[in-house]
């Protein structure tokens, strides 16, 4: 079984917006119609979007540190969302995991987005179906792309990497080892949703420096102490 | 959550009308059981299935303004039946129809007078298409309530809605609803039923105030299980929202906020808990001792509108999880 995924690098995530809008540019040009804004110029605009970058702070001033945190569909392995469906038009795919929505099945009646935990359905205010990360399914099974640009926008478009797209149940992907060997975690465990999305741990990077690894005890070209010459005898001094 | 008047209105009209249809057939049991005077098929059934289906009929107009567009009620809402293994959405796409249709057969088998025992059981007990009819619709009726109960019921990370009370509620508020509108129904029509059903509105209006108080008491100090920390992972006690993301809102600040103010919640619960409970027993009470034609239905209006603000309050308690992402704009 294939199960595609995100893996999130909250370590390198600078919050830059660039997964937001390049996502936004290519699902909004893609076969399944516009992600509907309105009165993008106006006062009060609003829109779809399938992924956004929170921040939060965690700590006390000055204790603090700043998580940029991206937040899009994290295709469960065991999504609430899809049966409560009424048309089935929410669906998780047999042949790699992704959960889709049907737009010419779905009555926009929005029972599936109470049934998600994390908020990441939204209703389009033109279409009136419900919309999601569709982790960019139109171009990750378009063979007619290079290997190399079969991933989904975001992570394409992330300058930091902080985004790694694969297989999460091939335990030799990029995006397994990656959960494997720096701490991946899933979101909102309480509720056994399995969430293929795993994120990746802040990390603190610290080298541990000893004086002594900075400066020699025996250093030539020290010029603040005198030589052990200048004290006694030396090696030179002694007579065999 | 931000309540839908469309599910309000389609929630409390189908249960005062199950709750309606099951007083009328109980109504009939009890007459066959010769424990009340029998009615008259056209004028007591047969108008009294009528009210019933044109409160269900109202709940699903509104239930059609629930949908994104209205027009998907014709071309699309049929594909709502499908999913009835798993969803309990489309269990009550099911079980409204068709009960429906159960309390229009009840209501036609009235008015065409087809009520000819087709066999006497042991002698006492005359079977006819009505009381036929009848039993399935209120197992139907059944059916309907848990299914709309269960639908919020289900879902398990909205804890104030995820517990047996949410169904023992709407059972009982419908039940309640119902009883008070055949209280009124039958004190308006001159119909001597007045004093059963509207003995029986009271128990269940007292009986819904103790489920009622139970979930508010179990709200009350409901402890919920996601926090900031199981939402993003990160283990401290401390973390604030510095920004969601974007500025001018988006579905996820719409739909799961009910944006008033805790004062505003607060008089909505005082008025629906005297709307509902308080003056419907009381106006019931003063009917049976003054013998008034009105009081019930007065009752009835009152108790529905206490209902209303009951249901905007059931959906503005519950609080979901995904608010935890959007708390501030930045």
């Amino acid at each position: 079984m294939t199960q595609l995924a995100l893996v999130i690098d909250l370590n390198v995530c600078v919050g830059c917006h660039a997964c937001v809008t390049s996502c936004k540019e290519w699902n909004t040009s893609g076969w399944a119609g516009p992600m509907v804004d309105q009165r993008p110029y106006d006062a009060d605009p609003t829109g779809t979007f399938f992924n956004r970058v929170q921040t939060f702070e965690v700590g006390e001033y000055p204790n603090t540190e700043t998580v940029h945190f991206p937040k899009s569909c994290l295709h469960c392995e065991e999504p609430p969302c899809v049966p409560v469906c009424p048309t089935g038009a929410s669906y998780k795919r047999e042949d790699n995991g992704v959960v889709l929505v049907d737009y010419d099945k779905c009555i926009g009646c929005k029972y599936c987005s109470w049934a998600c935990p994390y908020g990441v359905r939204e209703l389009d205010e033109m279409q009136k179906v419900m919309k999601k990360c569709t982790l960019c399914i139109d171009r990750i099974s378009d063979e007619s792309k290079p290997e190399s640009e079969r991933k989904p926008a975001c992570v394409l478009a992330c300058p930091t990497s902080a985004r790694l797209f694969g297989d999460v149940h091939d335990p030799d992907s990029e995006a397994s080892v990656a959960i494997r060997e720096r701490g991946g975690y899933q979101l909102m465990p309480e509720w056994g949703t399995q969430p293929a999305n795993h994120y990746l741990p802040r990390r603190k990077t610290r080298i541990q420096i000893f004086e002594d690894e900075l400066e020699r005890v025996d250093n030539p070209l020290d010029k603040e102490h005198p030589l052990p010459a200048a004290t006694g005898d030396t090696l030179d001094d002694v007579s065999f | 959550m931000h309540p839908a008047f469309s599910v309000i209105f389609l929630t409390t009209l189908i249960g005062a009308a199950q709750g309606m249809f099951m007083a009328l057939v109980t109504g009939q049991v009890y007459s066959v059981a010769n424990l009340l005077e029998p009615q008259d098929s056209i004028s007591f059934y047969f108008t009294g299935s009528m009210i019933a289906l044109l409160l269900l009929a109202g709940g699903l107009v509104a239930a059609v303004f629930h949908l994104g567009k209205p027009s998907y009620f014709l071309t699309r809402a049929w594909r709502g039946m499908s999913q009835w293994r798993t969803s309990w959405l489309s269990r009550e796409l099911i079980a409204l129809p068709a009960f429906m249709l159960l309390v229009a057969l009840y209501g036609g088998v009235h008015y065409l007078g087809w009520t000819q025992p087709w066999a006497v059981i042991r002698n006492v007990l005359p079977v006819d298409a009505s009381l036929v009819l009848g039993t399935l619709g209120v197992l139907m009726s059944v059916i309907l309530f848990v299914s709309t109960a269960m639908i919020y019921a289900s879902l398990r990370f909205l804890q104030e809605w995820h517990s047996p009370l949410t169904v023992a509620n709407f059972v009982l508020f419908g039940l309640a609803s119902g009883f008070t509108l055949a209280a009124a129904f039958s004190a308006w029509t001159g119909v001597n039923l007045v004093g059963f059903f509207g003995t029986w509105a009271v128990v269940f209006t007292v009986m819904a105030a103790i489920t009622r108080g139970f979930s508010m008491l179990r709200n009350a100090r409901i402890k919920h299980k996601s926090t900031m920390s199981s939402a993003l992972g990160i283990r401290h006690t401390k973390i604030t929202q510095r920004s969601m993301g974007f500025m001018g809102g988006s579905f996820n600040t719409r739909e799961y906020f009910h944006g008033r103010s805790g004062g505003f919640l607060e008089t909505v619960r005082l008025f629906f808990m005297v709307a509902v409970f308080a003056v419907p027993v009381a106006l019931l009470a003063a009917g049976d001792a003054t013998g008034s034609a009105y009081l019930p239905a007065l009752a009835f209006l009152v108790q529905y509108l206490g209902l209303l603000a009951e249901r905007w309050y059931f959906f503005a308690e519950a609080k979901h999880p995904q608010n935890l992402y959007y708390q501030t704009v930045g």
